[in-house]
């Protein structure tokens, strides 16, 4: 792929803590490789304002190959930028071209309150996980693998489920701010194997309780999060997870 | 778990959701059905609509239709106070909104205006129910038709004459558009709250949903259009 350099426009939300009103600021950055990644490019950017003496960006980052789930820019409009199935740390900047502005928000959400410019703080979704997103096994020698015997298209839907890397782009695309979606592959990933069968029905009760403790909204089913969630998590898993809600609450004293 | 805890979680107030609107959309089917009948003019010149007429006065006369129909009202209430409830509670969960929207890069439009499609459903409603419910179930201000010497309420002449007015037409119309939309992401949506997660199914539901829609809100407008242009009556 050709090499060329850019000059760009980055519009960017500025906050220095949860309690202030934040704003937009404007910053002109001179070229820039289009073999960067778009989080180098935001490195570039935090070195000329601390050669500058002003505050540098703050942004959430962690492996940045795509696995952590800790960047979390929403791009023009989109969690992770323009591509499809991605994280922002693998967004490159030969997805732009010279002259492009580009607008940087946090995720906005209640439940992801803004700690600082592009750090949101995520914990709802530890709490939801500490709520029943595990399984209970009392330590000892490791099974043999093949000891349990899994349904093949089971353990594939349970494998994608699990890949869900808890980033939060579903609640930041979601109208309704619902994470439903990280829910319920969590929930899913555990369902489908039968090491989540002894705590199935209370695993799923305790889970949402949770969700809705933290206050996202409810799902209406719209697609948005299938369509930017990084790992591909299928809205398929959200119908599993009513499923296994319905059941559970419908039947357990 | 208390069903209390049940109904009033997320998941189970779109159970509700779920629940209700595809009872309402078994409902669609009956309306849509009985009032085609106004059809058979096309075929009959002499009908002048009686089936309809006949038919509609079954729906009127029967004791468990009657049940039913109270089973009705309280869905559809059951239906817009949790619906408002629920899109009162999702607006709320971002204070903060975003200065460039995802908007139809992620989502059907129609998907996203649940809301403002049942609001203006609802106003149809009103106005649709004054219009014939009203005259033929409190006011009781319906000519009055005999057919082999029973005589029920002429409803297909009472559809005439609302049918004649310009502005009518262009509210049943906007009606029936926003019913449409609102089917389209309503019904498959209904199937996938309720707990449908084969993909089989889910797809074909998809593809059902849009068919459904389409004929169901097609045929609805062609009831005031045909009255309108004298094609029907």
């Amino acid at each position: 792929m050709e090499h060329y350099t850019m000059n760009l426009t980055l519009k960017v939300w500025r906050q220095k803590n949860s309690q202030e009103k934040g704003r937009f600021e404007t910053y002109q950055v001179k070229n820039i490789s289009s073999e960067m990644s778009f989080l180098e490019m935001f490195d570039v950017l935090n070195e000329e304002l601390i050669r500058e003496g002003k505050e540098p960006i703050a942004f959430d980052h962690d492996c940045r190959e795509g696995i952590c789930g800790m960047c979390s820019m929403y791009i023009n409009g989109k969690p992770h930028g323009p591509w499809h199935a991605n994280t922002t740390c693998q967004l490159h900047m030969r997805a732009y071209k010279d002259g492009d502005t580009i607008v940087v928000e946090p995720w906005r959400a209640n439940a992801f309150p803004v700690v600082k410019d592009l750090v949101v703080d995520r914990s709802s979704f530890d709490r939801i996980i500490q709520a029943g997103g595990y399984i209970s096994v009392n330590t000892g020698n490791a099974v043999d693998a093949n000891a349990i015997p899994i349904e093949k298209d089971k353990a594939d839907n349970a494998f994608a489920a699990a890949a869900c890397i808890g980033c939060g782009a579903c609640v930041a695309a979601c109208k309704n701010s619902s994470a439903m979606l990280f829910l319920s592959a969590k929930v899913s990933h555990l369902a489908l194997l039968p090491q989540g069968g002894p705590e199935r029905k209370g695993r799923v009760l305790n889970m949402v309780a949770q969700m809705d403790r933290e206050g996202f909204g409810a799902c209406t089913n719209t697609g948005a999060c299938e369509a930017v969630c990084p790992k591909e998590i299928s809205i398929t898993n959200i119908a599993r997870l009513n499923a296994e809600y319905i059941g559970a609450g419908l039947v357990v004293e | 778990m208390q069903w209390s805890e049940f109904f009033t979680s997320s998941v189970g107030k779109k159970f509700v959701m779920g629940l209700t609107g595809l009872f309402l959309i078994s409902f669609l089917v009956i309306h849509v059905g009985i009032n085609a009948t106004i059809f058979a003019d096309l075929v009959d010149p002499d009908e002048n609509g009686a089936m309809f007429n006949k038919a509609a006065h079954f729906m009127g006369s029967t004791v468990l239709i009657r049940i039913l129909e109270i089973g009705l009202f309280a869905g559809i209430i059951l239906h817009i106070v949790q619906g408002y409830m629920l899109e009162a509670k999702n607006r709320s969960a971002r204070s903060v909104g975003y200065a460039v929207n995802l908007g139809n890069r992620g989502s059907k439009w129609y998907s996203r205006a649940m809301g403002l499609l049942g609001t203006i459903i609802l106003l149809f409603l009103i106005i649709h129910m004054a219009h014939f419910w009203v005259k033929a179930r409190i006011t009781h201000t319906l000519a009055p038709v005999t057919y082999n010497g029973v005589e029920m309420h002429d409803m297909f002449s009472e559809m005439k004459a609302v049918f004649s007015e310009g502005w009518v037409i262009a509210v049943y119309l906007l009606g029936c558009i926003s019913l449409g939309y609102h089917l389209a992401h309503g019904f498959q949506s209904a199937f996938r709250t309720v707990g449908v997660h084969n993909n089989k199914y889910n797809s074909l539901l998809v593809n059902l949903g849009y068919g459904f829609s389409i004929l169901v809100s097609l045929l609805f407008a062609l009831m005031p259009v045909a009255m309108y242009f004298g094609w029907v009556g």
